[in-house]
Order: structure tokens, then sequence, then C-alpha cells
């Protein structure tokens, strides 16, 4: 229940507000957009890397007003876009076959299977719970002790601390019905592994806040380096998108290829020690199938095998028949910043949210779902 | 002066199926429950329907409540069955004047569960000035209902000066919201299981018919369209305003009146207060001229303080809703697929 903790403490102080209304200062936002308007002289392709990023640019309307030579391209920062089909596949099989209570993040319940999406097999009868925390499910499966509980842990590097933190919890609670069906995915081989793609136009990168406040930036001087190109470590808000972006432009008018860090009130150079010490308990880094994308080596973390026992796919051995990927999506090209979802011949017409062909239709993090939201102004 | 009835004596702590057999034991839950604490001169005639007086154009409305948990901060499902009906009896211009009312009861439900339902069932028709002339009682087995549900139908004479039509909505009208939004869907959200936090978010569910009435005295032919933004929050509503009207619309995100608290819940939670349900809150499309003679009246009443002109209709991107924010940046609000789900990150 630390979730819920934290949110009574800020709303005991009131500072919830603070924090927001002075990261969306209108004044400030528009000096900011006029130096990058001032200081860019080229056209540049920014990849923004958190499909939380894409999700701000789109609902605060940043893209209708960014100077024209600047486009932002769309990275594979979606957790639920590039969680693997066969795992969503598994996810509805322990619900329905087995008699799971399977838990789950918000988004990812209308995320289309091969068959069908969790939502619908909700609807079919199966006990399918939206929580916000895995420690929720930890709960529920002390509740619940003649029933079998799965978390679906998917995420990048920002929800795997919370996600081992409820194995842990279990464990130590000598929970024997608690499992996670774990699909964690990591940030920079994904950026290493679209940067090295030959077809890649990306000049910049605006690295994912949140997951460097817990992995901090080491891994990504490496990267500047090797490809030459500025990465600069970005907050969410408004105005951190507009100052990452402007830190990016700086860089690159300047010829420099630098690591920075814009959201520095989060994020710290070493990251978040108690966190990683918690990751690396209980995950190890694996080669990692990215929906829509491919296997990109050492690009995920897997249970190790001291906590097998809470590995939903070690304790229900799944043999599934996984039809393949909708070959009319290109999500992969999208993800990878190739295409735009507006060069789709199928996007808005027999794909939108409604009855979505791919991933990145349905979560309002990714691309897709973003442009049709955006599309028309 | 709200009524506080104690509750009589039942032969069970708990409605079972017998309650709904239409037997000895309904007709102790009417006689001594339902009748008298709903009495009224038409209703006590106790017939199959009921016999109304209705002058001129009637509105005529219905609605089902299937809320839960039932009772939340700032209300209970029965309240919230009585304010929804004559909100929408309401919405056409019309005087709520008479309700229908059936309960489906699941087994099991507590007696003083019940009781409470149907006092503040009695209160909020006192408050609207409407009575339940007709109702139902059915009881299903355990399991197979959640704890009660309630379909309320409303009739209601349409206010002489009323002209509400999507028709009457044209190029230039002012779209004004009638209080804060959001508020009721997250004092929901508050205490669902597994998401209790701690707030002082209150649900605003309230009867409009006042503020309604008050303003077609004053107004007339000059609000060319209410609507009350329930389900789905305001952003389905402008959508279908804008679909059924084949205009467009426009609205600036400062102007939205929108609870600090309520807004930080949603910030946290994931959720867009635009998609989030709202009980006491009516849209009013109105000639612009007229608009802030309008909204200044509106404010003057209680349960409209935080009235603001949110958005006007326009005849750019027709059947689209658009909202600007202050540094000028636009996206579309599309219409809500599905339940609003929170994101992962």
């Amino acid at each position: 229940m630390h979730f819920i903790w934290a949110i009574n403490v800020l709303f005991k102080r009131q500072i919830i507000m603070k924090f927001l209304s002075e990261y969306r200062d209108p004044v400030l936002a528009k000096q900011i957009l006029e130096e990058i308007t001032r200081t860019v002289t080229k056209p540049w392709k920014i990849m923004e890397v958190c499909g939380g990023q894409t999700h701000s640019l789109v609902k605060n309307g940043i893209l209708s007003v960014l100077p024209k030579e600047i486009t932002m391209v769309h990275g594979p920062g979606c957790p639920v876009c590039v969680t693997p089909l066969h795992l969503i596949d598994k996810a509805i099989h322990l619900a329905v076959k087995n008699g799971v209570i399977l838990c789950s993040y918000g988004d990812m319940i209308r995320v289309p299977g091969s068959k069908k999406s969790l939502l619908e097999a909700k609807a079919q009868g199966a006990d399918i719970r939206i929580l916000y925390s895995p420690l929720e499910a930890v709960n529920i499966a002390k509740e619940n002790p003649d029933k079998e509980v799965v978390f679906f842990a998917v995420g990048f590097e920002t929800t795997a601390p919370a996600n081992a933190l409820s194995v842990l919890h279990a464990h130590k609670l000598g929970l024997t019905n608690y499992a996670i069906l774990s699909s964690h995915v990591l940030v920079p081989p994904a950026i290493e592994a679209i940067m090295s793609d030959e077809e890649t136009l990306i000049d910049g990168v605006l690295a994912a806040g949140h997951v460097c406040t817990i992995m901090g930036m080491k891994e990504y001087y490496p990267l500047a380096e090797k490809f030459k190109i500025p990465i600069v470590v970005t907050g969410f808000e408004p105005l951190d998108i507009l100052q990452g972006i402007l830190m990016t432009v700086k860089q690159l008018e300047e010829g420099r290829f630098e690591v920075e860090n814009q959201y520095v009130r989060v994020v710290k150079e070493t990251g978040n020690k108690n966190a990683k010490e918690v990751i690396n308990e209980v995950f190890k880094v694996q080669d990692q199938f990215w929906r829509g994308i491919d296997v990109i080596p050492n690009s995920g973390w897997g249970i190790k095998e001291a906590f097998k026992d809470f590995d939903a796919e070690h304790k229900f051995p799944l043999d599934l028949v996984v039809a393949e990927e909708n070959k009319e999506c290109i999500a992969g090209m999208i993800m990878k910043g190739l295409k735009k979802p507006v060069e789709c011949q199928h996007f808005g017409k027999k794909c939108n949210p409604q009855n979505p062909l791919g991933a990145p239709m349905v979560s309002s993090e990714g691309a897709c779902a973003a442009y049709y939201n955006f599309a028309g102004v | 002066m709200q009524l506080q009835c104690p509750m009589p004596k039942f032969d069970f702590d708990f409605i079972t199926l017998g309650h709904g057999s239409g037997g000895l034991l309904t007709n102790q839950l009417l006689d001594s429950g339902v009748f008298d604490v709903l009495s009224n001169e038409k209703l006590d005639k106790r017939h199959d329907g009921a016999f109304l007086d209705i002058k001129g154009k009637i509105a005529f409305s219905t609605d089902s409540f299937v809320i839960s948990p039932i009772f939340f901060p700032g209300g209970n499902i029965g309240e919230l069955a009585v304010n929804g009906t004559v909100n929408d009896v309401a919405m056409c211009g019309a005087i709520p004047k008479y309700l229908s009312l059936s309960f489906i009861l699941e087994e099991g439900l507590p007696m003083t569960e019940f009781w409470e339902i149907l006092v503040s069932i009695k209160n909020a028709c006192d408050d609207a000035g409407v009575i339940v002339v007709t109702g139902d009682t059915k009881v299903v087995d355990k399991g197979k209902g959640d704890k009660i549900f309630i379909n309320t139908t409303g009739i209601g004479e349409v206010h002489p000066k009323a002209n509400i039509d999507i028709d009457n909505v044209k190029k230039g009208d002012k779209i004004i919201v009638s209080n804060q939004i959001a508020t009721h869907g997250i004092s929901i959200l508050s205490v669902r299981q597994g998401l209790e936090f701690e707030t002082t978010i209150e649900s605003d569910t309230a009867n409009l018919n006042h503020s309604i009435i008050s303003l077609l005295d004053d107004f007339g032919n000059d609000i060319h369209l209410f609507r009350d933004p329930t389900r789905g929050g305001l952003s389905s509503t402008l959508n279908e305003i804008a679909r059924d009207s084949q205009l467009g619309i426009v609205l600036e995100e400062q102007n939205l009146p929108i609870d600090t608290q309520v807004r930080s819940a949603c910030e946290i939670l994931g959720l867009d207060p635009l998609y989030t349900a709202n009980e006491g809150v009516f849209i009013a499309v109105v000639s612009e001229d007229k608009a802030e003679d309008i909204v200044a009246k509106m404010k003057s009443f209680e349960n409209c303080k935080h009235a603001s002109i949110i958005g006007e209709v326009i005849d750019d991107h027709p059947k689209k809703v658009v909202i600007t924010n202050t540094m000028g940046g636009k996206r579309v609000v599309s219409m809500q697929v599905g339940e609003q789900l929170p994101r992962i990150c």
C-alpha cells in the first residue's frame, strides 16, 4: 500500500498542485519555446524515448507549437506496446483456464492478444483486477489463500523495483499462491538497437526521466559517444519537455554530443541505490523479445532461479499455440521511428482505438493512439 | 428540514427472496417501508399504475443506477437515482414532477442499508419537488446483483419559455459549465476497494432543476441547449453536441473549473478530468451576447458557484472538440473508448 500511503502524505501536505503548476507555467513555456525557435537553424529529428513523454507532447499540444525544423520521433518506450503477444495470451489463459486472479496495470487490459484482450476475458467471467501497485496483488494473495494470484508485471526499469519488491514481500510472508508474469524491458539496449539500424535518421534523444530516476545516467555515456548523439534525460511536464528539447537543440547546433540531465530535481547520476538492489536481488538480465520489433540482446529482466516459484511461466507451464502478429500492422517501424503513424495505410481507417490492429493504437502512450487523438487539429 | 425516520421493525435483518415474492413479505416491506416513507396522494392509491395531471408539452426520461459502492462520500445510490432522472428531465427545459421507482435488490442486502437509501430517496424527492407515483420491487439471488440496482423514470412539464433543441446550437454560441468537473468520479474512486485514499472530496450529486428553471425564467430563448455530462464526463457530452450539431467546439483549458484536490487525484491516478464522471453539473450552450449575464446569474446559485464559460461553438473542424492550452497548444478531445484506464507509468 506504499502507493496509497504516498498519495495520502501528498494530499495532507497539499503539495501536489504546487509541483504541477510550477512546471506548467505558460509564460515560462513561451519563453523556452522562443529560445528554441531562436536557437534552431537546421532541421533536427529528436526521439523522445518514453511513452509518457509522447503522451505529454500530445496532451499539452506541444507538437503543434514547436518550430517546423524540429521533428519529434516517438520511441519504443510504451510498455503496453512492446509486451510480447504470447505473454498476453498466457495472461488470458491463466485467468480463463486456470482460474487465477489475474491482476494488471490498467492500460494493459485492452491490448489485443491473438484472439481476445484481457478486457474481453473479464467480460466472459475471468477474475481480472486493475491495480495501481503489485503490492496490492500480494495483499489479494494473502486474503485469498485458496486462490492463485498472478500479477502481470510489465514495464521498463520504472516498474521493475515495485514488481521485484512484491516478490520479496510475498516471499517474506511465506505466500505460495503469488507469482508474477514478467515482461521487463530495458531502455539503453533499445536505444542501441534503434541507433544501429541503418535506416535510422535520429539526431538526438530525450531519455526517459523516470527510468533514469531508478538506474541513473551511467549507461547513457557510451551510447552518446558511440553514436555521436546528444542524450538529454528529460521529465514529463510541459516545461520539462520543452527544456529537454532546447538542451538537445543547443547541443546539436553546437555540434556537441553529451549526456545532460534536464530532470535534476528527480534524477541523480547514480540513480536509486535501494531500487537497484531490489531489482538485482530478483531479476537477471536476459535477451528479450519486443513486440513489433524483435529480440534485442540483453534488453530484458527475467526472474532469477532463487525466485522461480514466483515466476508464473515456471509455475504454470503453458505451451500455447500463438497466432502470428497481424501483418497489416507496422508497429515495429513506428516504434523504431522509421514511420509516422499517419504514414500507415490503415491509420484511422481499419485501425482505430475501438478496433486496434496493433498495440500502439491502444495505450494513450502509444504513438498511434497519440496521433489518432491529435490528428485533424 | 431533512427526514430523519427511525427504521420500523422488520421480521428480517436482511432482504430475502421472499421480499420479492409479491406475497406477505413484499407487502410488509412496502407497507411499513416504501409506501410509508414515500407517501403521497397518487402513490397511496396503490393501483397498478398512476394517474397524472400534466399540462402542455411533456418531457420524459429514464435511467438505471448500478453504482458501486452504493454509499460514497457525499451521497448514496438512492439520492443519485432521484437526482439523475430529475436532472435528465430538467435538461429538456422541463419542470420535473413525477417519478417511477424500481428496485432490484440482491438477497442479503442489510435492511438498515435499504432503509437509509429509501430515506435518501425521500429527501432527494422533497428537495427536487417531485413525488414517486409508481414503482416495483424485485429480489434476485445472492450473487446475481450488486446489493441494489435502481431504475427511475421521470416526467415533467416543459417550461413555457424553453426552446431546447440541438438544432438551435449555432456558430458563436458560448459553452458554459455550471460547476467544478470530475468531482463525483474521483469521490467514487477514492472509496473503491483497493484504492482508498484520504481526501475531503465529496460527490456533488444534487438536483439541478431549480437552477435550470430559474435560468429559463430569465433567459428563455437565449439558452439553446442543456446537457448533463454524467458518465463519460465532459468529453463525451461535448462530442455528442459537436456530432449532432455538425459544428466544431473549441475549449480553453485554463477556464475548466476543477477542484485542486480533484485535479491532483487525477494527475496521480493517471486520469483525465475531461473523461471523469460528473453528477451535479450541467452544460449550457447559450447565445454569445447573453453568456456573461447567464454566468453571473448562475454564480448566485449554491450549486453553480464555479460556473464558467469554457469554450465556444465554431464552424472549423465540424464534429470535433479541440482544446487549447495556455501555451497555444491544441489537441483533439475525442470520445472515450470504453472505461477510462489508468496508465502504467
